[in-house]
């Protein structure tokens, strides 16, 4: 009973090392996916997919592209909940 | 026999009659009839008869003939080939889910909404003619708008408004499409149509605005939310698809389109990733998976049309199985915003769990439903040699994972403790759910039963080693720079707010042009008025004034005097009238 009340049970991820369990499979998968790539001759239709890590990389790159643009229009797009009930 | 020609919207509407006169057990016996005895109807009775043939000119494989003279023009209600039983047999897969999940509901009126709906949707799909498929296409639009209005909020109800404007812009557009057509080419049958006329044109806009082309999309982001959490499970399934399925019928192999469908997979992840409300995240996504399916459509070979249509048909069940587990919540916690929800894993596990099954299918993970279809799309790209669109789609893949597949179950059953207590889903809510995520993972799974269903001969297996792989590095990647981000304090908190999209032109920028130009014209009218009316009333006084007003004419006239006049003047002419 870490940080739950006394009255309810501890749930799966109220344990941290739980969690820390948890991202340490995923991070050993992502690596095994990743060193895979050198040992499996993948059939491409082109030269630059067949370049080793090309998915796991644009994977990567692509999601971190995407939230920092996503954050920087917010600061232009981001309005209050009733923006469009009032009247101005 | 006419049983075999039964055209599918009938048992829809016959039900939503029914429902209007039951209640109780009945009622939701005849509700879930419907479907049920439509479907096994459309699967055993119904048979195209043969395999559609060439790519973009789209045979008519077998007409049933069902007659119906209205003004001696005769409607087409029932065309049957391979493509327009695929989707009949998923509306049907749709609408029973989506009835199984309302069955709590004591609201009659979403229930014959969501009938008519249904039973609009398939008469929409197997009209062969254009005035068939308007007076499906506008009753559609109508019964649809009551599952938004369902709600009671004022907002949903203005919301409702808007998106009805839209639905009927996008009828009023097929109808003037169609006549055009018919006075070029003097048919009416719905077949390939293309944009080399003007009629091409009208009717593609008008199959855009319900496909939610970029600019005219905001309905869907708009309306969606706001329907009642059963109603947008409705919703999700029948409009937007019948506009793809319209757009694979008319426009196969319409290059425009493999642009427009880039643009709609790219722009809106990155509005889901900063939305609050999670319904709306999953409407952007919707408009991400629509792109797909336009690219798909705008490529126009056997397997990208292919694609497009199993791309169709598995995210119908996703999707579904999406807004499910998220009407769940809503129904349960009354709030659908990620700022206030997490744990919720706690007290709603299969809800949890069935939501990550529509994740993990709308991610495409290999072995669920979006992978076997996706894919697809993607190879037919990349054959059709759209390297710079192939990477767009796989930035596309790759976001739609971050937003829809970790974002949605994050936010809503894990992150933070929000100290949220409360019950499981109903159990019609879980049964429904159960019965999509089975089906996710069977198609996934089992794509083979799926691909024979498919209206083109392609020869085509999913499940291979580069396949597999390079789909699992960009998914894993893809999460890692979830956690990395989250890790770091860079991903964007949830928070109380929206987000001003095109919608802002028409609910912003329109009305208050609108009043300021009133204001405008307000202010010229009493900046020219004014002076007038000065000039106008010094006039008169030094009128007034004058020995010119002390004149008998110059007073005002008297009616008597005026009788008198007349009377002078008849008198003079009988006079000259006389002596000349």
């Amino acid at each position: 009973m870490s940080k739950s009340k006394d009255d309810e049970k501890t749930y799966l991820f109220d344990n941290p090392r739980n969690v820390t369990r948890l991202l340490r499979g995923f991070y050993i998968i992502s690596v095994i996916l990743f060193i895979a790539d050198f040992f499996v001759h993948r059939h491409t239709m082109r030269s630059w997919e067949s370049f080793p890590g090309f998915y796991a990389l644009y994977g990567f790159i692509a999601c971190v592209i995407l939230v920092v643009i996503a954050k920087e229009v917010r600061k232009l797009l981001m309005r209050k909940e009733d923006y469009y009930d009032v009247d101005e | 026999m006419w049983m075999s020609e039964l055209p599918p919207f009938i048992p829809f509407f016959i039900a939503a009659v029914l429902v209007l006169l039951t209640h109780g057990h009945v009622r939701n016996i005849i509700l879930l009839a419907a479907p049920l005895l439509g479907g096994l109807h459309l699967w055993f009775d119904v048979q195209p008869a043969v395999a559609m043939a060439a790519t973009d000119t789209l045979v008519r494989a077998k007409e049933l003939s069902y007659p119906i003279t209205v003004f001696s023009y005769q409607l087409e209600f029932m065309r049957v080939d391979k493509l327009s039983m695929l989707f009949g047999y998923i509306f049907h897969i749709a609408s029973f889910l989506a009835i199984v999940y309302a069955l709590h509901i004591r609201d009659r009126l979403q229930q014959i909404a969501g009938l008519i709906y249904s039973g609009s949707a398939l008469g929409a799909l197997f009209a062969g003619d254009f005035i068939t498929l308007f007076i499906f296409w506008e009753i559609l639009a109508i019964s649809s708008v009551f599952l938004i209005w369902a709600q009671r909020t004022q907002r949903s109800i203005n919301s409702g408004i808007r998106y009805l404007i839209f639905q009927v812009m996008s009828g009023v557009l097929l109808l003037a499409g169609a006549l055009i057509y018919y006075h070029q080419t003097g048919t009416t049958d719905f077949n390939y149509i293309g944009v080399d006329s003007s009629a091409g044109w009208i009717i593609l806009i008008a199959f855009g605005i319900k496909a939610s082309f970029p600019l005219l999309h905001n309905w869907l982001t708009d309306a969606y939310p706001e329907a009642t959490p059963t109603g947008t499970v409705f919703l999700s399934a029948f409009s937007t698809k019948l506009a793809i399925y319209a757009l694979a019928r008319g426009y196969p192999g319409t290059e425009l389109l493999i642009y427009v469908g880039a643009v709609m997979a790219c722009f809106p992840i990155f509005y889901a990733v900063i939305e609050n409300d999670l319904r709306r995240v999953l409407a952007y996504s919707m408009i991400n998976q629509l792109g797909f399916m336009v690219v798909g459509i705008g490529i126009g070979t056997a397997m990208a049309l292919n694609g497009t249509v199993a791309h169709a048909f598995a995210h119908i069940i996703y999707k579904s199985l999406l807004f499910m587990s998220m009407g769940a919540v809503l129904f349960r916690v009354g709030n659908i915003n990620g700022s206030d929800l997490g744990g919720l894993y706690k007290s709603m596990p299969w809800t949890a769990t069935f939501c990550i099954i529509g994740a993990a299918s709308i991610s495409a993970f290999p072995l669920f439903s979006g992978f076997i279809a996706k894919s697809l799309i993607m190879v037919a790209t990349l054959e059709g040699g759209y390297d710079l669109v192939w990477l767009m789609l796989l930035f596309a893949a790759a976001g739609v994972f971050h937003h829809a597949g970790i974002k949605v179950p994050y936010f809503t059953f894990f992150h933070h403790d929000s100290g949220i207590r409360t019950k499981e889903a109903p159990l019609n809510m879980l049964v429904a759910m159960f019965i999509a995520a089975v089906l996710c993972i069977f198609i996934g799974s089992q794509p083979q039963y799926l691909y024979a269903l498919l209206p083109w001969e392609m020869d085509y297996w999913p499940y291979d080693l580069t396949h597999v792989l390079t789909q699992l590095q960009l998914l894993f990647f893809s999460a890692l720079a979830f956690v990395w981000l989250n890790k770091q304090g860079l991903y964007p908190p949830e928070l109380r707010s929206i987000n001003i999209d095109f919608e802002w032109s028409y609910r912003k920028l329109l009305p208050a042009a609108g009043r300021m130009s009133y204001h405008l014209l307000q202010d010229f009218n009493h900046a020219m008025s004014h002076p007038a009316q000065q000039a106008w009333q010094s006039f008169q006084s030094a009128f007034q004034a004058s020995r010119l007003s002390k004149y008998h004419l110059a007073s005002s006239w008297p009616t008597g005097s005026m009788v008198l006049w007349i009377g002078v003047i008849l008198g003079g002419y009988l006079l000259a009238d006389i002596y000349f």
